[in-house]
């Protein structure tokens, strides 16, 4: 049996950090990615593409829809970026109430499709959970996270304004990318209305002006398309095929495996460890084994549950670490609902240059110190303002000239809002595995059962009347405002199952995000999470990967493990 | 998660504020096909492109639609993103404005002379609009309400239409949040 100093289950944004930091200390790393290759610039086919080269010029045709109704919903997917998705015929899992999983099989996973915002959590919403008595306390606090936050933010980089909000505390930021000046009116108009309204230019994981770092990973600087998901020829944006891959595989002690399912994690029960994994190649079906002194479960979150579930031994017969019966239960995500759209008067004589890859970020505002909504939790907003290409004139334009000399100019000033929104632990929202329905590779269909609650409808509410109060307030008029009812999961910020905290009897992880049960196995995506926050959450899975990952290998370094 | 684009398009057609995308977009909604298809898989491309020049015709800035080569895209988009309602009301709607031609002018439409074409659709415009003004909710749209709709996204998203018609620059290098816009300067594509 082959044997590792390390395995990583998964390449994606949490994967890969925990390859570069493991490999980075010295220890031979296997990296197991069930889908395909991807190699930066070589796996981009359509990133140099002009808009009028594809056959449909990005509109969907109606039988790609109905193969695959549930991933065409996706954010980002289209004609440009499908191949960075999977195909709905190939992952069935069973939806107990609905819930849109969107997956991107793949080496680089979905940091290849990424939204890219990286806002830090602050002490509000680590805190939140234990202040207002939701699920349980984290075992970890902002200090904890903040110098791996800095890390990560480094090399990764991150563009962004230092705006000194407690709700969202700065970071190592690259120059931000430029308000627009409908934005700018904006930012004033909310801070005149309201005291604790932030808008500030977006964190976002862009090279806005790479440093030597960036330049080593052979990264250079956004230029400014927002083609992003299509993967970035420039290296604009992160993604662990552009920057923790390769920077891992320089040190020579990567390996990484595509086409590797992982069927399971091995335990020892002489030792009382896990001893490796099981991997099925997913085109042969050969089954294969790997030794390792230490895992990382980076599989995304629901798989990341899915596999230890599916890790069964005589000491753990419900799954790898689950002694209390928890694993798999207190499934988060964020809410995605609610959506806002305004026409802004006047700035006619004002316009911008070129595509902004990022969005400004209103801070939360809601549940801070105190409680003060009907709800518990709170929300992130995205907005910005744009000038569209007319679309609509008047009906004294007649067709020829005139009315395409009309619609080639740019239309009145918009502005859009959407929310982000914190959803509570439950132990009701869970996954599970299939008891009798397998996939091509004979590993059980994961369940889902999650679902909104009377809370998420409350705060969905309260977005849309705040959004609309402070639009007009700021001069917007026709404000339009939508409660989509999209289903759970479309977010694509799925969460928990194996949440962190400090006791085992109500968590699987502790504070290093191992399991408190098997402790040479760290979960260090999405499932990990205690809570959701508001923040968008991939930097955080990041921090604390690097964070498990100096831990671990200290711990090695100790024969701790 | 950026989401600007999705949300946009979804926060329009919701709110119907861009009716051009609106229609384009329901139309892409999965229904069984009828022969319905038949008859799109019937129709003259060159036709598309006729009627198209006359609503996008070559200005002295830019080449119009036929010159943009719009006819086998509206084809196909037809064919392949719109629904069956869509495709129905169109090939109803153009085997209408045949007729029409042939009763008024003797020939189809793309043998009409070009200030026929311009007035036989001038007055189908006009109509359109006066139909639509007056349409209830959940009725379906005049078919040259449609042509437009397919005409402009076909136009404006070709390459004489974004590289011509619009400003446009794949590259655009920075990004700069308020430049002056002077009244009639052409929008980014």
């Amino acid at each position: 049996m082959e044997s590792y100093d390390a395995i990583v289950i998964g390449s994606g944004i949490s994967g890969g950090w925990a390859a570069k930091e493991l490999c980075e200390k010295g220890l031979k790393t296997l990296v197991l990615e069930r889908g395909r290759n991807i190699e930066h610039l070589k796996d981009y086919p359509t990133a140099l593409k002009e808009p009028w080269e594809f056959e449909h010029r990005n509109f969907l045709p109606q039988k790609v829809r109905k193969a695959n109704p549930l991933i065409s919903k996706a954010a980002g997917y289209n004609e440009d970026t499908a191949h960075f998705f999977i195909q709905d015929k190939d992952h069935p899992y069973v939806q107990e109430k609905p819930f849109d999983w969107i997956r991107g099989y793949q080496v680089g996973g979905k940091s290849l499709i990424w939204g890219r915002a990286c806002q830090r959590w602050s002490d509000f919403e680590f805190t939140a959970p234990a202040r207002f008595g939701y699920g349980i306390d984290w075992p970890i606090r902002y200090n904890d996270v903040a110098p791996w936050y800095s890390h990560v933010e480094k090399f990764i980089g991150v563009c962004g304004n230092k705006d000194g909000i407690a709700s969202m505390p700065d970071g190592e930021f690259l120059p931000p990318l430029d308000f627009n000046c409908v934005e700018k009116h904006l930012q004033q108009k909310f801070l005149e209305h309201y005291k604790n309204r932030y808008l500030v230019q977006g964190r976002w994981a862009q090279l806005s002006e790479p440093q030597a770092i960036h330049l080593e990973q052979g990264r250079g600087r956004c230029q400014r398309r927002n083609l992003c998901m299509r993967g970035c020829p420039y290296g604009g944006y992160f993604s662990s095929v552009t920057s923790t891959l390769p920077w891992a595989h320089k040190t020579g002690n990567l390996s990484i495996r595509p086409f590797s399912v992982v069927h399971s994690i091995l335990y020892d029960e002489q030792k009382g460890k896990a001893s490796g994994v099981r991997v099925i190649d997913t085109n042969t079906k050969e089954v294969i084994e790997y030794q390792a002194r230490i895992i990382f479960v980076n599989a995304s979150a629901l798989n990341s549950n899915l596999i230890l579930l599916n890790s069964i031994s005589h000491r753990f017969p419900q799954g790898l670490g689950n002694d209390n019966g928890l694993l798999g239960k207190f499934i988060g995500f964020h809410i995605y609902r609610g959506y806002i759209n305004a026409a802004v008067p006047g700035f006619e004589d004002q316009y911008y240059y070129g595509k902004n890859p990022t969005e400004p970020i209103l801070a939360n505002f809601r549940n801070l110190g105190k409680q003060d909504t009907d709800y518990l939790g709170g929300f992130t907003t995205f907005m910005g303002a744009y000038r569209p290409r007319t679309e609509e004139v008047g009906d004294a334009v007649e067709i020829g000239a005139d009315f395409k000399k009309a619609l080639s100019q740019p239309a009145g000033w918009r502005v859009y809002m959407y929310m982000q929104g914190e959803t509570m632990p439950k132990e009701s929202n869970h996954v599970s595995l299939s008891k009798d329905q397998k996939d091509q590779w004979g590993i059980p269909l994961l369940v889902t059962s999650v679902d909104y609650d009377d809370n998420d409808e409350k705060m969905v509410k309260d977005f849309l009347t705040q959004g609309k109060e402070m639009l007009e307030k700021a001069g917007c008029v026709d404000v339009q405002t939508y409660d989509n009812k999209q289903a759970p999961g479309l977010d694509i910020h799925e969460m928990g199952g194996c949440r962190m905290g400090k006791d085992p009897k109500t968590s699987l992880l502790n504070e290093w995000n191992q399991l408190h049960a098997c402790n040479n196995v760290f979960v260090t995506d999405g499932a990990c999470m205690t809570s959701t926050g508001n923040q968008s959450p991939s930097l955080l899975y990041m921090a604390l990967t690097a964070r498990a990952a100096n831990y671990a290998v200290e711990k090695l370094k100790r024969n701790n493990l | 998660m950026q989401r600007r684009e999705a949300i946009q398009k979804t926060v329009l057609i919701l709110g119907g504020a861009l009716a051009g995308t609106e229609v384009l977009i329901t139309a892409c909604q999965p229904n069984a096909p009828t022969n319905v298809a038949g008859v799109i898989q019937a129709l003259n491309p060159r036709l598309l492109e006729e009627i198209a020049d006359v609503i996008i015709p070559d200005t002295p800035d830019s080449p119009g639609a036929k010159k943009a080569k719009v006819g086998d895209f509206m084809k196909l988009i037809l064919q392949d993103c719109y629904a069956e309602e869509e495709q129905k009301i169109m090939a109803q709607g153009l085997e209408e404005l045949e007729k029409t031609c042939h009763k008024e002018f003797q020939s189809g439409f793309i043998e009409l002379k070009p200030e026929e074409k311009q007035q036989t659709l001038l007055k189908i415009d006009r109509e359109a609009k006066d139909y639509e003004k007056n349409r209830q909710e959940n009725t379906p749209a005049h078919y040259f309400t449609l042509v437009k709709r397919l005409t402009t996204f076909a136009y404006f998203s070709s390459e004489i239409g974004t590289t011509k018609a619009l400003r446009y620059n794949p590259i655009p290098k920075r990004f700069e949040g308020c430049v002056p816009y002077k009244a009639g300067e052409k929008a980014w594509a």
